[in-house]
């Protein structure tokens, strides 16, 4: 941190940059003027990127339709609120954000395909955009191979770092570990018992938990198991964790079969304010679906619930609600899907470009103030260091915040000793 | 009777689509339109299939898709192990296997995996894998007698089993994701935009290729027979014909050309992933062919071309809205147009000429009438 701030004062330029952008989050809410000297679209893109001396375009790349668009849709909105906002106090670099929208349907080679339209056809400086990892990996090569900067919201498995994308959801270690930290000094848990949708973030962020009980915490799992997603029969599991007794169990089961597991955990007579449950899927928006009665009680471990108690928050969900409706619910990953078009206006101001490769460069050591999750900071992987939250699901749909770690956790993609 | 596998006016057709393809789409489209040409046209190859074996066999196979995903995984595999390099997977615990299998704590090459390192062998499974395989569905059905619906709902049934165990066993298939991340073809780097253009117009040429072998088929005895096996097969049955075996030979035709679709996917996109594999991307590679008219060879590619540009666009202007669009389109064609358009062409278009020709020379041809009486075919 410190490293940064001497290297921003080196240049007078990027220290008044610095200073506005202290500023700047604490008056983010508020309508301002548009910078006194905008700067030439010449020096500002030198890519010829889809920049104009009044507008610069960016994309939006989730699923609308299709399986996936009920968990996307909250991403979309946030998105658009936050530019909105951006707009409304005077844009990035003087010029208004314009952005594309473009559905990927919840089908892995469509997004493919339209982030290669936004990227090619479109020129844009940037997407906000993909929600499931394969989505991400469908699009990784693409953003890749046209040099595009994408803004990725969703917590995943980690194991991957781009140049072109910003991660702006946490990576399996920066959320699971304090939660299993925690849950083991606070109710003496040894025993864990794994359920997951089978693929790749449930299978890696398993493998990690698993590491981190056995290895760390010394305990035991004493039972791993995988459902295809959209599963809606869970007895057969139930049933051995019946058996098993575990002390928790902890589950990344996704979507829409969250629903069936809960009911039929309840209705199996597992009472969640007796039996520690620890989810790291659950936000929300799927209490939404599961019913907070079939869920209450239970542990889930993220970066943001839409209860936190703090200024920007406060700010946030008022305005979210007013933009989408008073029923929307906020969860983890529309959170995390509102900070990115702010830190590329962040990192734009920064680097005084919308070029990606200095955009690239630049965002190392961003900080956005303003983010309903409290303080966060872009690290050199490209990922976000934020505080981890531990939440009790409530009657209401709601969590109550009960942990936080008290300092900004480090993103590790690639963490030693749980490969 | 001279040479009659292709008459005058499929000539016509077939050079009016090559000129279109060829020449007009090129020259009108950027790189990135083309590509997406090029995505569509890989199943137009399905759609082709799916004339010879429901248009022309009346074999309804509501599982297409298995084949396309089998052609696609298997051009993937070769794809992919070529771009697992150890140089470029060092980042990995096991460098040198695709990245996939690092994640999923596999440690060596599994074996099947091994004989995909061989371009030769790959183009090979490219279409044994899956002919091989609708050879075993087809006798397991076509011997028993089962068709109709029944066959129908096995494909879809194949379908659904394969996306599981595709699904399930993602350490040996990169599950859910797919296989993204393709790079090269033997050396030569297929993401650039002169390699999409050179993919462009071999795509175009394996897509005529197939389009001969299906004006052969059709105008073969053995097209006659399966038309005869299609609208009374115990008659041909009776007349002393093997009415499985013609059946299992349009199903494996209809497979592999599914194959080589697939297989020119797994190029074109780079990308190769179970949500092809599926009932509904089966279903809707039926609906290319009937929006096209399930027994013109040339209308199912204008089909396919026709609902995936569709597709494309009304997906980039109503982001929230397209697929009622395009439900629309289905029902409107369905409802208006049973013989999709093929017949649009056959009723309405297809006239006008004939009597523009007829006027000003006074001999229309009389082959070409018979010919399409014959096969029940609207012209094309």
């Amino acid at each position: 941190m410190s490293d940064e701030i001497k290297r921003g004062l080196q240049s007078p330029f990027r220290r008044k940059l610095l200073m506005g952008m202290a500023a700047l989050p604490a008056i983010t809410m508020l309508p301002r003027p548009s910078f006194a000297d905008v700067p030439a679209t010449s020096a500002i893109n030198t890519t010829g990127l889809a920049v104009t001396d009044t507008e610069v375009t960016c994309g939006i790349l989730h699923s609308a339709t299709g399986t996936m668009a009920i968990s996307e849709t909250g991403s979309i909105e946030a998105e658009k609120l936050a530019i909105a906002q951006i707009n409304e106090a005077g844009g990035i670099l003087g010029r208004k954000i314009k952005f594309i929208q473009e559905d990927g349907a919840s089908d892995w080679p469509t997004f493919a395909e339209k982030a290669k339209k936004l990227l090619v056809n479109d020129k844009v400086a940037a997407i906000m955009g993909c929600w499931t990892s394969a989505s991400r990996k469908a699009v990784l090569p693409v953003v890749e191979q046209y040099n595009g900067m994408l803004y990725y919201p969703t917590f995943y498995e980690g194991l991957e770092q781009s140049k072109n994308v910003i991660y702006t959801g946490q990576e399996a270690t920066q959320q699971i570990l304090a939660g299993l930290n925690w849950i083991a000094k606070e109710k003496g848990a040894k025993s864990f018992f794994f359920i997951g949708s089978d693929y790749i973030w449930p299978r890696t962020s398993n493998k990690i938990a698993r590491k981190h009980v056995e290895n760390v915490l010394k305990g035991k799992v004493v039972g791993e198991e995988y459902y295809p997603l959209g599963n809606t029969q869970f007895n057969s599991v139930i049933n051995k964790i019946k058996l098993t007794k575990p002390d928790v169990i902890f589950t990344d089961v996704v979507g829409g079969s969250n629903v069936a597991f809960y009911k039929q955990l309840k209705a199996a007579g597992i009472d969640l304010s007796k039996q520690a449950l620890l989810t790291i899927s659950v936000t929300e928006d799927e209490i939404d679906g599961i019913g907070g009665e079939n869920i209450a009680g239970a542990y889930a471990c993220m970066k943001y619930f839409e209860s936190l108690d703090n200024p920007n928050n406060k700010a946030f969900v008022p305005a979210f609600q007013k933009m989408w409706g008073a029923k929307t619910v906020i969860g983890d990953v529309t959170q995390a899907a509102y900070l990115g078009p702010w830190l590329w206006k962040l990192t734009a101001e920064k680097a005084g470009s919308f070029d990606v490769d200095k955009i690239a460069a630049a965002s190392p050591g961003v900080e956005f103030k303003g983010a309903p999750e409290g303080y966060v900071r872009i690290h050199e992987n490209h990922h976000l260091w934020s505080k981890t939250r531990v939440g009790k699901a409530k009657l209401d749909g709601q969590f109550e915040l009960i942990y936080e770690t008290a300092d900004l956790v480090e993103p590790d993609p690639f963490p030693k000793g749980y490969q | 009777m001279t040479n009659r596998f292709v008459n005058r006016s499929e000539l016509i057709g077939i050079l009016v689509l090559a000129v279109f393809l060829v020449v007009i789409l090129p020259l009108c489209l950027d790189v990135f339109r083309l590509n997406l040409v090029a995505k569509y046209l890989t199943y137009a190859f399905v759609a082709l299939g799916l004339v010879i074996c429901w248009g022309y066999g009346g074999i309804l196979s509501l599982g297409q898709g298995v084949f396309f995903g089998l052609g696609g995984y298997c051009m993937a595999m070769f794809l992919k192990l070529e771009a697992s390099s150890p140089e470029n997977t060092k980042i990995q615990s096991t460098p040198g296997i695709p990245d996939f299998m690092d994640w999923n704590q596999i440690t060596s090459l599994p074996f099947f995996w091994k004989p995909f390192h061989s371009l030769s062998f790959t183009i090979a499974a490219v279409i044994l894998v899956p002919g091989i395989f609708a050879l075993i569905i087809g006798a397991a059905m076509f011997k028993r007698r089962v068709g109709g619906t029944y066959f129908a709902i096995i494909t879809q049934a194949v379908a659904a089993i394969l996306t599981i165990l595709i699904v399930g066993q993602q350490g040996y298939t990169g599950g859910i994701n797919g296989m993204t991340d393709l790079r090269t073809l033997n050396g030569w780097d297929i993401r650039p935009d002169h390699a999409k253009v050179v993919l462009y117009f071999f795509e175009v040429g394996c897509l005529f290729v197939c389009i001969f072998i299906a004006q052969f088929i059709r105008h073969s005895k053995l097209g006659r027979i399966l038309v005869a096996m299609r609208d009374k097969e115990d008659r041909v049955r009776f007349s002393g014909y093997s009415v499985a075996n013609f059946k299992i030979f349009a199903f494996c035709v209809a497979a592999i050309f599914a194959a080589v679709g697939g297989a020119m996917f797994a190029l074109e996109v780079g990308f190769m992933s179970p949500s092809f594999v599926g009932i509904v991307p089966s279903i809707e590679m039926v609906i290319y062919t009937a929006v096209g008219g399930r027994l013109s060879i040339l209308g199912a590619v204008y089909g396919t071309l026709l609902v995936n540009f569709a597709k494309t666009s009304l997906s980039e202007s109503f982001p929230e809205l397209w697929l009622f669009g395009l439900g629309g389109l289905f029902i409107a064609v369905v409802l208006a147009f049973p013989n999709g358009l093929a017949g649009i062409w056959g009723d309405y278009v297809q006239p006008r000429i004939d009597s523009l020709l007829s006027s000003r020379k006074a001999k229309p041809g009389k082959e070409w009438t018979d010919n399409s009486v014959a096969d029940g075919a609207p012209a094309e």
